[in-house]
């Protein structure tokens, strides 16, 4: 596609670069053929004692001068500068950086291709292959999941034996393929009495310190406030909705009173984005086997 | 029109050049600031004294605050002692001056606040850039207005490059500056997208070619042959090298933008024609430097005259290292790293501050009727200690650039990035420390010229000096 509206604009650029380039030529050229007196003044004098001699330019100076036209002319013929031509050698920015890439990915698919191959399990085990899933988290993941993989207030801790949405081999491959999309919702229309019980309730199930009387208010208001329908009557999440298992004591957005009722009341939107046409199959497989090896310690 | 009763108007001179070295030591200071926040991040105070905030009030401070003066002060003697006339222009002249002032202070006080509009080198919010509208239409008076009125008929080479420098700064800043206010404090740019970028590096690239090259090359041109006691090497090369400069260095602007958005096409021509810039560059200095062959001795034992050559060699070293990194392929290794930061100090420190220096040191005893400086020595001492501050600093950024851009790029055997990014700030530390202190020893010099300007100027006294009559001209 052209950057220019019109073809007036490509005119416009490469008579006005062209122009410009030969302009400096020329200005060498004419001034070079000056009448010279090397060691005489040009007969001014400034300010008592300003004067300039009228020597001829440096021949050395003069062809770096030259120098630079010429290959400014070459580079414009081989390369894109002359508006729509698109230079004798067909470079283009995009296409570099294109075919860098495709040449890295040749250069590695072998070594990926060998993984993929492979059971996650067994990769996991494989010594060359964790260091390469190590390098690759650290590349893509640790900005959110941080660099020991013990994630942060709303990411999740990769080291523990929690999964959110499952820790089999294929879910993980599933979440780093096609990321998730966590949703608690707003439930400010409880009041502000039954959520601050409710939040007395989830806490007794961590075995945090909590008032009885409202955990136990809160017990009921858990059941009848639809609470259950995706953390389960006993409070152990599902998996396949992404809702935490609330009895383990392991807390995302942290375990106070407050931080729970502000879970409760505002709800939580979370997103782990999705990786598979980023980084491609090879890839995900690998950081999913390092995940594994993760879980596993 | 001109007697012998007419004087020249030194008095604005007298207050550019001092506050010159006022605003060079405080824009350093800001600079070591924000150096030493670098190297120890604790040093951000606040949403006001935070980094982010403080190195546009650092780059505003020394480029248009402390470089600005310099240049005021500078153009004002030398058109009047070239043009052998009084300043025209009246009150302009004065309001050149306190109008100046007030757009710095404005600066100091508005960029900690964070009022920005967030261009780089042109932060400052749109009330402020009509201000220097004003302030620069009235420079342009009184510095054309001086030379329409001149008693010789040739104009000095300086002059030419001054003048370039004021009507290129004009075009610039219009052009640039250009926005949709919405408040008195918060403007839009009136460009967007790419244009928006392009326009900013037209602007950013030509601040650097005609407010701190083309300005500093008149300096240059008056001061050093003035300081050496010979002529101009080559009246031709001059014409030449100004018209290749002038013409050339605003089509340079698009090697800020290598790889990005910017189409292919205008990358390539912001490439050649930086290039193309090498020999008008270093035109300027060799005119400078030759104009010295036959004179070396002087170098020995004139501390004055040992700051305008060094500053030619920074000068002829940093408009090569310029050219080179416009280059495709080296911008992609230096671009966004501290080579940037070291080649630009080189150009700044080098020779911008080091140009500025020695020629306010030759203008100070004149402008308060002494002989010499306080103190010779002492203004050796610091032409030493700036040198060394500047070595330091520029060394220790080509280090880390390098550093910086080969640990960017670096993969391992799988493809991976061999460094996070945050390794190669780990690695830049010792680096920035070490330009850290480039910059503690550059203010310190700036802390010495400041007393010995002033024991200079307890001791003098102000005179007016009379314009030439016309007939004793040999032009």
């Amino acid at each position: 596609m052209s950057d220019f509206v019109s073809d007036f604009w490509n005119l416009y650029v490469i008579v006005i670069v062209l122009g410009s380039i030969l302009a400096c030529a020329v200005l060498l050229i004419v001034q070079g053929k000056a009448t010279f007196t090397p060691g005489k003044t040009m007969g001014h004098v400034w300010d008592e004692t300003l004067e300039e001699y009228n020597n001829p330019m440096p021949k050395w100076w003069s062809w770096l001068f030259v120098i630079t036209v010429v290959f400014a002319l070459v580079y414009l013929a081989l390369y894109p500068g002359l508006g729509n031509f698109k230079g004798m050698l067909g470079w283009t920015s995009t296409g570099q950086h294109a075919a860098e890439v495709a040449k890295m990915d040749a250069q590695v698919k072998p070594l990926y291709d060998k993984y993929l191959a492979m059971d996650l399990k067994a990769v996991a085990g494989d010594k060359q292959a964790m260091e390469m899933g190590k390098r690759l988290y650290l590349t893509y993941c640790m900005q959110c999941h941080g660099a020991d993989a013990r994630g942060a207030k709303g990411f999740p801790n990769l080291t523990d034996a929690d999964w959110q949405w499952g820790g089999a081999p294929e879910q993980i491959v599933e979440t780093i393929s096609n990321g998730r999309m966590g949703v608690m919702p707003p439930h400010d229309s409880l009041g502000a009495e039954t959520i601050k019980d409710l939040a007395n309730y989830v806490r007794s199930l961590s075995g945090l310190p909590h008032d009885s009387v409202r955990a136990g208010k809160g017990q009921t208001a858990f059941a009848e406030a639809g609470c259950v329908g995706c953390h389960g009557a006993d409070a152990t999440g599902m998996q396949a909705l992404g809702a935490p298992n609330l009895t383990d004591k392991i807390w995302l957005y942290g375990s106070s009173e407050a931080t729970i009722i502000e879970t409760i009341t505002k709800g939580r939107q979370n997103k782990m984005p999705a990786w598979k046409e980023f980084l491609g199959d090879a890839k995900v497989h690998l950081l999913s086997a390092y995940v594994i090896s993760l879980g596993a310690k | 029109m001109s007697g012998t009763q007419t004087t020249y108007n030194d008095k604005v001179v007298r207050q550019f050049a001092v506050m010159t070295v006022i605003w060079g030591i405080v824009g350093m200071l800001v600079g070591v600031i924000i150096a030493a926040q670098l190297v120890w991040p604790e040093l951000n105070f606040g949403p006001w004294l935070h980094f982010g905030r403080l190195r546009p009030l650092h780059t505003n401070a020394v480029i248009f605050a402390f470089g600005g003066c310099a240049l005021f002060a500078t153009s004002y003697w030398c058109v009047q002692r070239t043009s052998h006339a009084r300043l025209w222009g009246g009150p302009l002249v004065p309001f050149t001056f306190w109008g100046w002032q007030l757009i710095i202070v404005l600066a100091a006080v508005t960029l900690p606040l964070g009022f920005t509009s967030g261009k780089e080198y042109a932060e400052l919010e749109w009330p402020i850039d009509i201000l220097i509208t004003l302030v620069w239409v009235s420079y342009a008076l009184v510095f054309f207005g001086t030379l329409v009125k001149r008693t010789v008929s040739h104009i000095y080479v300086a002059n030419w490059f001054f003048g370039a420098f004021i009507i290129a700064v004009a075009l610039l800043h219009l052009v640039n500056s250009a926005a949709v206010p919405v408040s008195l404090t918060k403007s839009y740019s009136a460009y967007s997208g790419v244009q928006d970028a392009m326009v900013q590096w037209w602007y950013g690239h030509n601040a650097v070619g005609f407010f701190l090259t083309a300005g500093f090359l008149g300096m240059m041109y008056y001061f050093v042959p003035k300081q050496a006691g010979r002529p101009v090497y080559s009246y031709r090369l001059s014409v030449v090298h100004f018209w290749a400069l002038i013409f050339t260095y605003m089509w340079a602007g698009p090697h800020h933008l290598h790889y990005t958005a910017l189409p292919d096409w205008t990358q390539s021509v912001g490439m050649i024609f930086s290039l193309i810039l090498l020999a008008p560059s270093w035109g300027g200095m060799i005119n400078g430097i030759m104009t010295l062959s036959g004179a070396w001795h002087k170098l020995r034992d004139d501390p004055i005259l040992k700051f305008l050559i060094t500053s030619l060699s920074f000068y002829g070293m940093s408009t090569f290292e310029g050219p080179m990194m416009s280059i495709k392929t080296v911008n992609a290794l230096s671009h966004y790293t501290d080579w940037t930061v070291g080649h630009v100090h080189s150009g700044a420190l080098g020779w911008v501050a080091m140009v500025s220096i020695g020629s306010i040191y030759y203008l100070l005893p004149r402008l308060f009727g002494k002989k010499e400086m306080y103190s010779t020595a002492l203004v050796t001492t610091h032409f030493w200690i700036a040198t060394i501050g500047t070595v330091l600093y520029i060394a220790s950024m080509w280090i880390a650039g390098v550093m910086q851009g080969l640990m960017w790029r670096a993969v391992n055997a799988d493809g991976t990035l061999a460094y996070s990014f945050v390794e190669s700030v780990k690695g830049s530390y010792p680096f920035w420390a070490i330009r850290w202190l480039g910059g503690v020893l550059f203010l310190f010099g700036m802390l010495i010229m400041a007393y010995n300007m002033f024991k200079t100027i307890a001791g003098g006294k102000t005179q007016d000096i009379p314009v030439p009559a016309p007939a004793g001209h040999h032009a």
